[in-house]
C-alpha cells in the first residue's frame, strides 16, 4: 500500500498534514523530552512544537521546524492538541528503534481537527502501520516568559563536557544547586547527597566553555528528579546554553543535530526551589 | 531405563545450546521425550499453559557424537522426563568453548539429567563443571497426554514475514495492547492489528506467499474452495506472541502459520535440523 494511497479524497481536509522520509528525525527529538506520559502537540506553518510538563514547575519543548519535513501544511493560524507521548513513540518507533545505516522509516502524520484522531502513516521496507492514536483537549501550559533581556547570567558549553556530570549526579541528592559567577568558581554543579557533597567546576577559560556572560553571582537550587530527565536532550545535544533569571528560573536549550545535519533545538525550563537557603561553596 | 550422550563438536554443541535458549523461553517446565532416533521438547496445551502447545523435534544424530538410550521396557524404547528448560540451557551457557559435553540420566537421590562440561584447561587434567539437573520421570501411563498434535483443519495457510519485523512491530504492540489480531488470507497477505482505547495500530504485510498444503487423503480442507482475499483472524495473547519471536536467535528456513479463524494459530518455524511447532488459542 503506498503512501500516496493514503491521501485524503478531495473533500477531506486535513488541518496538519506533514510527511518525513526518517521518522527518527521526529521520534529522537521527541524521546530527549518524553518524562511524562502526555504532551502537546502545537503546530504552526513554522513547525511543531512538543510540550511535556511536571509538577507546575519543569517544562520541556522540542521543536521540529517545519524544513525538517518534506512536506509540513498547516490550514489553520494554530493547530493543539494534548497526546499520549509514549503511545505516540511507540508508534513511530514501531518498526523498531535501532538506526540501522540504510533503513529508514517514513512517515505521514495527518490530523482533522478538534476530536479527531492523530493518524500515522509509517513505511518501511515495503511494510506499512498505520496508527490511529486518540487526542485530547490541550491542557493550559506554563509561560516562564524567558527572555533574553532578563537574562542575568548565560553560559554556552560544549555538551560533551556536561554529560558525564549528569549521568554520575547524585540521585540521593534532593537537590541540584547550580552556581554562576563572574568570579571563581565560574560554574558549579552541586549536590548534597547521602554520601556527602560533591562539586563540579568548570573554569571559565576551559576549551569546553564557548561563551561565558556571567555578570552577577548566582546559587539556585533546582529539585533533581525534575532536571534529571534532561540528561537525555543533553546526550543528544552537541551545545547548550545555560541561562538564569533575576528570580533564578533555569534555561536550558540544547542544539541537536539530526542524521542529516539539520539543526533543531530542546529546551528545559525548571523553577528554582522556594527555600534558596545559603548556598554551600 | 538408561540414557548417556555425548557432543563433542563444538558447532552442534552451540546449535544445540541455541535450541534450548529458544525452548527455555517459550515454557517454564515441559516434557522431553528421548526416543533412539529423536529428542522432543513438549508442552501440551493443558488449561494451565494457558492453552498454548509447543512441539519441538530434533534428530538426535544432527547433534550428538554418541547417543545411548534404553527406555522404560523394550516395547516401549522411550523416556519421558519432565524438565526445566531453564536448567538445561544455563548448564549449556557455560560449555560456549568446552571440549566436551556429556549428558547422563542419574538417580542418586532423585532422578536428575547430569551435565558434564569439559573444559579446557592449561594443566594436563581437563577441569569438568557437572550440573545436575532435577528431573520428574513421567509414567508410562501418562504418555497418551504427550502425542503429537495433529496439523488443524486451517482456514489459512501463510508464510510469516521477515521475523525481524514481526519482532519489532509486536514488541511494540505489546506496550500498547494484551492481546492482537493476526489475520491472513490466501493472496499473501497478512495484517497485525491491536485495538484499545488510546490507539489502534495495523500493520500490513504483502506478498507473503502461502504454502501449498496437499491433502492427506483427497477430501478438500477447509482452506480449498475459499475466496482468496477473504480474511482468516484470530485474536490471541500478545505476550505469547512476542515470546516466540524473541525466542528466535537464528532465522529458521522455512517459517509459516495456520490460521484457524477464532480458534487458534498454529506457527511452523524450520531449521535445518530442528522443527518447532508452536499453538496459540484464541482469546474467548
Amino acid at each position: 500500500m503506498p503512501l500516496s494511497a493514503q491521501h485524503p479524497a478531495s473533500g477531506e481536509s486535513f488541518v496538519l498534514s506533514a510527511s518525513l522520509d526518517n521518522a527518527r528525525h521526529l521520534s529522537s527529538l521527541l524521546r530527549a523530552v518524553h518524562f511524562q506520559d502526555h504532551a502537546t502537540c502545537f503546530a504552526t506553518t513554522n513547525g511543531l512544537r512538543v510540550t511535556v510538563e511536571a509538577a507546575k514547575c519543569v517544562q520541556a519543548n522540542a521543536f521540529i521546524q517545519a524544513e525538517i519535513f518534506q512536506e509540513f501544511a498547516v490550514q489553520e493560524e494554530s493547530v493543539t492538541f494534548r497526546i499520549n507521548l509514549s503511545v505516540l513513540l511507540d508508534c513511530l518507533t514501531i518498526f523498531g528503534s535501532s538506526s540501522l545505516p540504510g533503513t529508514s522509516t517514513a512517515l505521514r502524520m495527518c490530523y482533522r481537527g478538534y476530536g479527531y484522531p492523530l493518524m500515522l502513516f509509517l513505511e518501511e521496507g515495503g511494510v506499512v502501520t498505520v496508527c490511529k492514536i486518540n487526542t485530547q483537549e490541550p491542557e493550559e501550559l506554563l509561560d516562564f516568559d524567558f527572555c533574553s533581556t532578563k537574562v542575568v547570567n548565560k553560559i554556552i558549553l560544549q555538551s560533551e563536557g556536561l554529560r558525564e556530570a549528569f549521568a554520575e549526579l547524585d540521585m540521593t541528592s534532593e537537590v541540584l544547586q547550580i552556581t554562576m559567577s563572574p568570579d571563581k568558581p565560574y560554574f558549579r554543579l552541586s549536590t548534597f547527597g547521602n554520601a556527602g557533597s560533591a562539586h563540579v567546576d568548570y573554569p571559565k577559560d576551559s576549551d569546553l566553555v564557548e561563551a561565558f556572560y556571567c555578570n552577577q553571582t548566582q546559587t539556585n537550587r533546582y529539585k533533581i528528579s525534575l532536571l534529571k530527565p534532561s540528561t537525555k536532550a543533553l546526550v543528544l545535544s552537541c551545545k547548550v546554553s545555560i541561562r538564569t533569571d533575576a528570580q533564578g528560573f533555569l534555561s536550558l536549550q540544547y542544539m541537536i543535530r539530526n542524521e542529516d545535519g539539520q539543526v533543531c533545538f530542546v529546551e528545559y525550563y525548571c523553577c528554582p526551589n522556594e527555600d534558596a537557603a545559603e548556598a554551600e561553596l | 531405563m538408561r540414557f548417556r550422550a555425548k557432543i563433542v563438536d563444538l558447532a552442534c554443541l552451540n546449535h544445540f545450546s541455541r535450541v534450548t535458549n529458544t525452548i527455555a523461553k517459550l515454557a517454564r517446565t515441559c516434557t522431553l521425550r528421548l526416543t533412539a532416533r529423536k529428542l522432543y521438547f513438549i508442552l501440551s496445551d493443558k488449561v494451565a499453559n494457558g492453552g498454548v502447545g509447543m512441539w519441538c523435534e530434533l534428530c538426535q544424530g544432527n547433534f550428538f557424537d554418541e547417543f545411548q538410550m534404553e527406555g522404560v521396557a523394550a516395547e516401549h524404547n522411550e523416556i519421558y522426563l519432565e524438565i526445566v528448560p531453564e536448567n538445561l540451557s544455563r548448564a549449556l551457557k557455560t560449555a560456549q568453548s568446552a571440549k566436551a559435553v556429556k549428558i547422563k540420566l542419574t538417580n542418586k537421590h532423585c532422578p536428575c539429567l547430569r551435565v558434564a562440561v569439559e573444559l579446557p584447561s592449561l594443566s594436563s587434567s581437563s577441569r569438568i563443571v557437572t550440573h545436575d539437573i532435577p528431573v520428574g520421570v513421567i509414567p508410562r501411563r501418562l504418555w497418551n497426554d504427550f502425542r503429537e498434535p495433529s496439523v488443524p483443519d486451517f482456514d489459512v495457510s501463510i508464510y510469516l514475514p521477515a521475523l525481524k519485523t514481526m519482532k519489532s512491530v509486536v514488541e511494540r504492540m505489546k506496550n500498547l495492547s494484551n492481546s492482537i489480531v493476526i489475520e491472513a488470507n490466501l493472496s499473501g497477505e497478512m495484517n497485525l492489528k491491536i485495538e484499545t482505547d488510546l490507539v489502534c495500530v495495523t500493520t500490513h504485510f504483502k506478498d507473503l506467499g502461502n504454502p501449498p498444503w496437499a491433502s492427506e487423503d483427497g477430501c478438500q480442507s477447509s482452506a480449498q474452495d475459499r475466496d482468496l482475499e477473504s480474511m482468516a483472524e484470530a485474536c490471541i495473547d500478545i505476550k505469547k506472541l512476542q515470546q516466540l519471536l524473541a525466542g528466535q536467535q537464528v532465522n529458521p528456513t522455512k517459517a509459516l502459520c495456520n490460521i484457524v479463524s477464532k480458534r487458534i494459530v498454529h506457527f511452523v518455524l524450520l531449521h535445518e535440523d530442528v522443527s518447532l511447532q508452536y499453538f496459540i488459542p484464541a482469546l474467548a
